[in-house]
Formats: structure tokens, C-alpha cells, sequence
């Protein structure tokens, strides 16, 4: 994992001490609430429906055990006993004090963490595969060029002030588990026939209002070049990005406006000038980023397990939540674990004060001392023994910690909406719980097999409801709560957007209008389809007969 | 005379800032004055500018390009940015592009919306003067520059990113 070096520790001091300043002339009166306002968002703090919302940067995911005990440190002292990890692999606290705010902060550089650029229009923390460094179908670890462009963001001067906000993913693996093609920048790490590293870019993807997915502007762009070429997409936004209009400010209306082809120019014209120059990597440091994440003191094992063997015979609840739960690992006798922060009726991605120091406990007894969180609100302890999976799943088990639905239809992204969040329209939290309890049978869920719920509470789409398999979103009906569902959304290597049903359904209508639409594929799947698949092969038509009943 | 900052002191400026003119007869009692216009009416009088006895600058909005300046760049020894609201982030973008692309070596001033908490961003970005928004307090803004003593990036005022100095620290 990185660490910080002093440069990074006195970067981190000033920016504690500088946002400590302000906040004092914001109390005094000498700073405007709207001068305030993009200080603090680029310092994470919001200002919600019931107090501040404090967000913290967890860089491309990862988390040692000792800042997952300071957060829950501060989960415990400056809020209500818990934390919730978004889809973009940070985590929220919902109660703090705007005073407190800068202890919170002093807190988190004692351990290499901070809440800058969480929010706000400027570049925001770079998210990747949650499994990097212990894939097997990985290409290259994505998590130095993370932390190369982590560094590059952090107080980029010329890019505070963005037209809007701009978010960047890596991608390392041949599977895409980060959502790539729907960010700002989607960078995916290839090798050119020369069999050298470089990245396909991807520009101008994204959800909120206008869901668009990203279009390539680079086959390949070589690895030294990475800062270079980002720096000459960056300043052809922030000079011709749209600032009249916050809805059409984001780098996907500009790419589209400007066309793909006229924007490439653009960015290749304006690289002419930083291409080579000073921003351009040189080996050592891409070789001082590899050398934090070099693989940790695997010990030489058979590939298979004898004990886990037996405990799967033996377990057969054990012997679910492995075969949804654990995924194979690049070195032969570990796996992958993934805590699937969905049990019923707890909000998705909250995680108590006690299960965050038991998370840590774990990563060190288990997973050499570190954590993943994915942008599907999970957690991940990425290096475990096989042997030691049976005795771990014990433990989780006594922490309310081993929900066995991974990848499963109650394994629901969701927002924090309506009980949280100021712009919402609806409430989102007891929607994924309604559905929930409706598919309570673990058989019935493994029977339906993987399928994604995504839900947001209003169209920013922070629940990712576009690129769910089944997209729920909040809408206002005359001032009433409703939801609108679409189909067919995915977020992998085929990433594509969910095509809305038909007319939007009342609260207690969702379960049940959930279950017509799993109904379907369940009478029409064919070998071993997922529900996705299903969808593809047969489209829209049947879904909606079954939800609305037949129209002539 | 206004005060300004000015490679981080306090100094008298003795430019006169034009926000709107139209005419050259309304600049005519002032010959001798050192004067910033703005770049449309600059593009408009350009022969008659040049042939003022006092000094002539430009202001550019923020829409507005520094290329358009032309080949007359070099030849100004001061040019103004205008923020009209703090967070309009493209004049940082053309402070940057004045000094690394056009090499722009005069005084580049930022005007308008100016105020404490954006200038160590705009001295890094190659800005050297800096005309407050009148209710900044000109003393204590000039902590401001020190807000940070280091940066990751290539920026003006550091031509070398951090990650090429720290090897010379290796
Ligand atoms: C509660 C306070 C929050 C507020 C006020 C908020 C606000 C917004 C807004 C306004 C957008 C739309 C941006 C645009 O379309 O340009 C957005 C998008 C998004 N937010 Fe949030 N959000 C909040 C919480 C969250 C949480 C908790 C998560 C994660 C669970 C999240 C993740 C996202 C994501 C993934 C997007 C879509 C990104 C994209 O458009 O490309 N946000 N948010
Ligand atoms: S999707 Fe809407 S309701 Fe949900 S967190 Fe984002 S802004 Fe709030």
C-alpha cells in the first residue's frame, strides 16, 4: 500500500491548517457562504437535511487496518456509531459538527487520510477494480498509476475550479469491476503489439441526468505519457466546458456538443505542447508507485485446500457464502473474500463501529493488514488463506457480517436518498429493504442468480440506477414518492444503459413489480442465462406485458 | 492610487483599469496615463493605442482566449485576467497557457473577483500581481501565498513536478 512520504505528510499539514483558517473566518463572518462553499466541498464537507456530511477520500479503494480503526475512531466520537461506503469507494459520515470538522481531519493525516477533493467541481478520487494486485486476469496492477494520478489531482492548481465535477477510473483486468466506461476519464491499461504498457482512454462517461457512456479517444496512450495526456484533457474542459448551465457541464454534453473526433483533436493539439515535457513519467517513480504495491509475503501453498475441502462438505451454509461470496485468487491456496455489506434491513454500505474495528481485526489476523472497498459498497480482504476461510466466515458469521448474497439480487447498490440526502425525491434506503425482505430465501436468490439492483433517490444517480441490471429511481409524482424502473443496465465490459419500463409505480408497488419482472426471466431463461442475458435475448417486451398486463 | 500586491508586496498601482470603453475620445484627457483596456476595444484601436504616449495594457474576459491577442502578446507589458465570479476556473487555464505556451515574461495580473483563498492557486498558474476584490483585506491576504509550501504538479512557479525533485532527494 503507499505511504506517504514528508512530502506528502507537510502537504496534508498545510491543507489541514489552511482549511482550519477558513473555517474560523466562515464562523467569524469574514467569509461568505458562497465563498465558503467550494472550500469546503473540496474538503468533503456538505451541508445535509440534518446536519453536515462529512466524505472521506479512500484513494482507489484502498484501506490499511489501522485507518479503518481511525475511522471507526471518529465513526464513534464525532458521529452516531457508524459510517457508510459509497459507490465510489469512500466513505460518509452523516453526523459531524462543522466546528469539529478540522479535528476530523487532523485525525485522519495521522494516518495518511484525508476528505480532500471528495466534493466540489474539480477531479475527484480515482476508483479502480477493488480486486487489483490479486485478480487473476489482471494485466498490470492498476493501483500505482491510481496513486500517480492521486497525486497529480491533489491541489492541481489549474483545475480546482472546474466546470463541474470529474471523476477517473483504471482499469487493470480483463473484466471490468470499476465501472470505467461510465466516468469522465476511463482509463484501461492494455499492451500495444510491441508488448508495451499503455492505456485505451475512454472520455465524456457518466450517470447523473444524462447517462452517457465513454467514448474512446486513445487506443493507445504510452505510460509514461499518462499525466501529460490527462493534463491536455483536463485544460480542454476547463476552458470549453459548458458553464451556463450545471446540467450540461460535465465533459460528457462538451464531448458530445464538440463530437468525439473534433474533441480528440482538440486534446492531441493541445498535448502537442506537454507531451515529453517535464510532466512526463520517468521510470523511477513509476517504478517507486510499483514498489508500495508489490505483492505481500504470499507463503508457497498447494492450490487446493484439504481443509477448506472438508469444510465444504461438512458446511453447507459455509459452502454458500463461499461459492458466492470468495473468488479465485492469482496465487495457488488464497482467495479473494468479499464482506457483502447487504444484510437485510441495515442500510447498504453502512458499517457500524464495531464492524469496522472487527474488519480490521480480520485484514491483520487474515489479509495482511489491509481492505478493499468496491463500488458496490462491499468490503474485500483481497489476500486470504484458504485454509483460514472456514474459521474467518465463523467470525463474520458472529458479527452479523456474513450475508452469502454477493452478486445476487439483494446485493442492492443504493443511495442514501430521501432520509439523507437534500436533493433527493424519494427515499431509497426502504426501497432496497422492501425488496430485500421479499427475496428473504437464500434458495430463491441462488436460484435467480446474479442479477444487480441499483437504486437513486433522485436523477443525480449517485445509486449508479442506469447501469443496474434493474435500475429503480426516485421520482416526485405532484409531490407524491415514486419509482421509476428500467431494464437492462450493466456496468461491466458490455456496459450499458437501462431502458426505462414504462410509467413510474408507488412505494409498496416495487417488491411486487420486482418479482413479476424476475418472474419472467425465471419461466423464459434458457441454459444457464443470467438475468442480463435473458434481457438481451428477449428485450423489453415481455417484461412490460407481465408488469402492466397486455395492451392491445 | 489603488494598492495591489505585487510579487507578494504591497504596492501603488499606477495602471488605470478601463471595465468598459467604447470610444478613443473618452480616453483623451488622459494621454499620459498607463491604461488596461479591454480586448475588443484594443482589437479596435490597436494604431492608435500603440501611438499613446502613455503605456497601454489589455484585459482579457475569461472567454476569452489569449491567442486572440495575436502577434501584439509580446509586446504588452502587462496583461489582465478578469475573474468575474472567483470560481470561473478558465483564467487559470489561460494564465497558464500566457506563460508555458506563449512565454508571456510581463506582468500578469488577475482582476475582478479576487480573493484570498483562490491566490496561491493563481500564483502558481503564473500570475505575479494580483488587483483584490475591494472588500479583501490586503494585509492578511498575503499569508495566502504560503498557504502551501510545496505541490505535486508542473506549474509556473515549479517547472519540475514533485515526483522528478524527489529523486533528486533519493
Ligand atoms: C448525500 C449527499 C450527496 C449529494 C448532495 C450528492 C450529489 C450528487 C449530484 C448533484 C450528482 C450529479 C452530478 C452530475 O450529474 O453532474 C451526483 C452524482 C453521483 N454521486 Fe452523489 N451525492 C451525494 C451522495 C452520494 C453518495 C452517498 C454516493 C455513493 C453511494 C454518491 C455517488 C455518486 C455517483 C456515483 C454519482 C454519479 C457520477 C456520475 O454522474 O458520473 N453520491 N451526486
Ligand atoms: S441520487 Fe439523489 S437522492 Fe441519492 S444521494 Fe444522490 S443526490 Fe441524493
Amino acid at each position: 500500500m503507499y505511504r506517504y512520504d514528508n512530502y506528502d505528510h507537510q502537504m496534508l499539514e498545510d491543507r489541514i491548517a489552511q482549511f482550519r483558517d477558513q473555517t474560523a473566518r466562515f464562523l467569524k463572518g469574514e467569509l461568505a457562504p458562497t465563498e465558503f462553499l467550494p472550500l469546503r466541498l473540496q474538503n468533503g464537507l456538505y451541508i445535509q437535511r440534518l446536519a453536515p456530511m462529512l466524505r472521506i477520500a479512500v484513494p482507489y479503494g484502498m484501506l490499511s487496518s489501522t485507518q479503518l480503526r481511525k475511522l471507526a475512531y471518529i465513526s464513534e466520537y464525532y458521529d452516531k456509531g457508524y459510517g457508510h461506503f459509497t459507490t465510489r469507494q469512500n466513505i460518509q459520515f452523516n453526523w459531524p459538527a462543522l466546528e469539529d470538522v478540522p479535528d476530523i481531519l487532523a485525525h485522519l493525516a495521522e494516518v495518511e487520510m484525508h476528505a480532500i477533493q471528495t466534493s466540489g467541481n474539480c477531479i475527484r478520487n480515482t476508483s479502480t477494480d477493488q480486486f487489483a494486485g490479486s485478480a487473476v486476469d489482471e494485466i498490470a496492477d492498476s493501483r500505482p498509476y491510481c496513486e500517480i494520478i492521486r497525486q497529480w489531482s491533489t491541489f492541481h492548481p489549474e483545475f480546482a475550479y472546474l466546470p463541474r465535477k470529474f471523476k477517473i477510473a483504471v482499469c487493470g483486468t480483463s473484466d471490468d469491476q470499476a465501472a470505467t466506461q461510465v466516468h469522465d476519464i476511463g482509463l484501461f491499461i492494455v499492451r500495444n503489439e510491441a508488448g508495451e504498457l499503455g492505456f485505451r482512454v475512454l472520455v465524456g462517461g457518466g450517470l447523473g441526468r444524462t447517462p452517457v457512456i465513454g467514448k474512446a479517444i486513445r487506443e493507445f496512450l504510452p505510460e509514461h505519457e499518462l499525466l501529460t495526456y490527462l493534463d491536455a484533457i483536463l485544460r480542454v474542459y476547463n476552458r470549453e466546458g459548458r458553464r451556463d448551465n450545471k446540467y450540461k457541464a460535465r465533459i460528457k454534453i462538451l464531448v458530445k456538443e464538440t463530437g468525439v473526433d473534433a474533441f480528440r483533436e482538440k486534446v492531441e493539439k493541445e498535448w502537442q505542447s506537454l507531451k515529453g515535457g517535464p510532466l512526463r513519467l520517468t521510470e523511477t517513480e513509476i517504478e517507486r508507485c510499483k514498489g508500495f504495491f508489490h505483492d505481500p509475503d504470499y507463503k508457497t501453498l498447494p492450490a487446493t485446500s484439504a481443509a477448506l475441502g472438508e469444510a465444504l462438505a461438512r458446511d453447507v451454509l459455509f459452502a454458500s457464502w463461499y461459492q458466492q461470496n470468495v473468488d479465485a485468487h492469482k496465487r495457488p491456496g488464497y482467495a479473494i473474500v468479499t464482506i457483502c455489506l447487504k444484510a437485510t434491513g441495515v442500510a447498504p454500505g453502512d458499517v457500524t463501529t464495531a464492524q469496522m474495528n472487527f474488519i480490521a481485526e480480520l485484514a491483520d489476523r487474515y489479509s495482511f493488514n489491509e481492505l478493499r472497498v468496491s463500488h458496490e459498497q462491499n468490503v474485500i480482504l483481497a489476500d486470504v488463506e484458504q485454509d483460514a476461510l472456514y474459521e474467518m466466515w465463523k467470525a463474520l458469521q458472529s458479527n452479523q457480517l456474513s450475508a452469502a448474497n454477493l452478486g445476487l439480487l439483494t446485493d442492492i447498490i443504493c443511495c442514501p436518498g430521501g432520509d439523507f440526502c437534500a436533493l433527493a425525491n424519494a427515499k431509497s434506503i426502504p426501497i432496497a429493504e422492501s425488496i430485500q425482505r421479499r427475496f428473504d430465501n437464500p434458495q430463491t436468490l441462488r436460484d435467480i442468480g446474479q442479477v444487480s439492483v441499483n437504486i437513486s433517490g433522485c436523477m443525480n444517480a449517485c445509486g449508479h440506477h442506469h447501469v443496474g441490471n434493474i435500475g429503480i429511481l426516485g421520482v416526485d409524482k405532484k409531490g407524491a414518492e415514486f419509482y421509476q424502473i428500467s431494464l437492462g443496465g450493466s456496468a461491466e465490459n458490455t456496459t450499458s444503459l437501462g431502458q426505462i419500463v414504462g410509467p413510474s409505480f408507488a412505494q409498496d408497488e416495487v417488491p411486487d413489480v420486482i418479482e413479476k419482472i424476475i418472474n419472467v426471466y425465471k419461466r423464459r431463461r434458457e441454459g444457464e442465462e443470467r438475468f442480463i442475458d435473458t434481457f438481451n435475448r428477449l428485450g423489453m417486451a415481455p417484461f412490460k406485458e407481465e408488469v402492466y398486463g397486455k395492451t392491445n | 492610487m489603488e494598492k495591489l500586491i505585487k510579487n507578494r508586496s504591497i504596492v501603488e498601482d499606477p495602471w488605470l483599469l478601463l471595465k468598459e470603453v467604447s470610444e478613443m475620445s473618452e480616453i483623451a484627457d488622459k494621454a499620459a496615463v498607463p491604461l488596461i483596456v479591454p480586448l475588443a476595444f484594443w482589437q479596435e484601436n490597436r494604431q492608435a493605442l500603440k501611438q499613446r504616449p502613455g503605456k497601454t495594457a489589455v484585459w482579457l474576459q475569461s472567454d476569452e482566449l489569449p491567442a486572440s491577442l495575436g502577434e501584439d502578446l509580446h509586446s504588452f507589458g502587462l496583461i489582465a485576467l478578469n475573474f468575474p465570479v472567483f470560481s470561473d476556473g478558465r483564467v487559470y487555464s489561460s494564465a497558464r497557457e500566457l506563460r508555458s505556451n506563449f512565454m508571456f515574461k510581463g506582468e500578469l495580473r488577475a482582476i475582478g473577483d479576487v480573493l484570498r483563498d483562490q491566490l496561491f492557486y493563481m500564483a502558481r498558474c503564473g500570475f505575479d500581481a494580483f488587483a483584490l476584490r475591494e472588500d479583501q483585506n490586503i494585509d492578511t491576504a498575503l499569508a495566502a501565498f504560503d498557504d502551501f509550501r510545496d505541490g505535486y504538479q508542473v506549474s509556473v512557479d515549479k517547472p519540475e513536478p514533485l515526483f522528478r525533485r524527489r529523486e533528486h532527494v533519493l
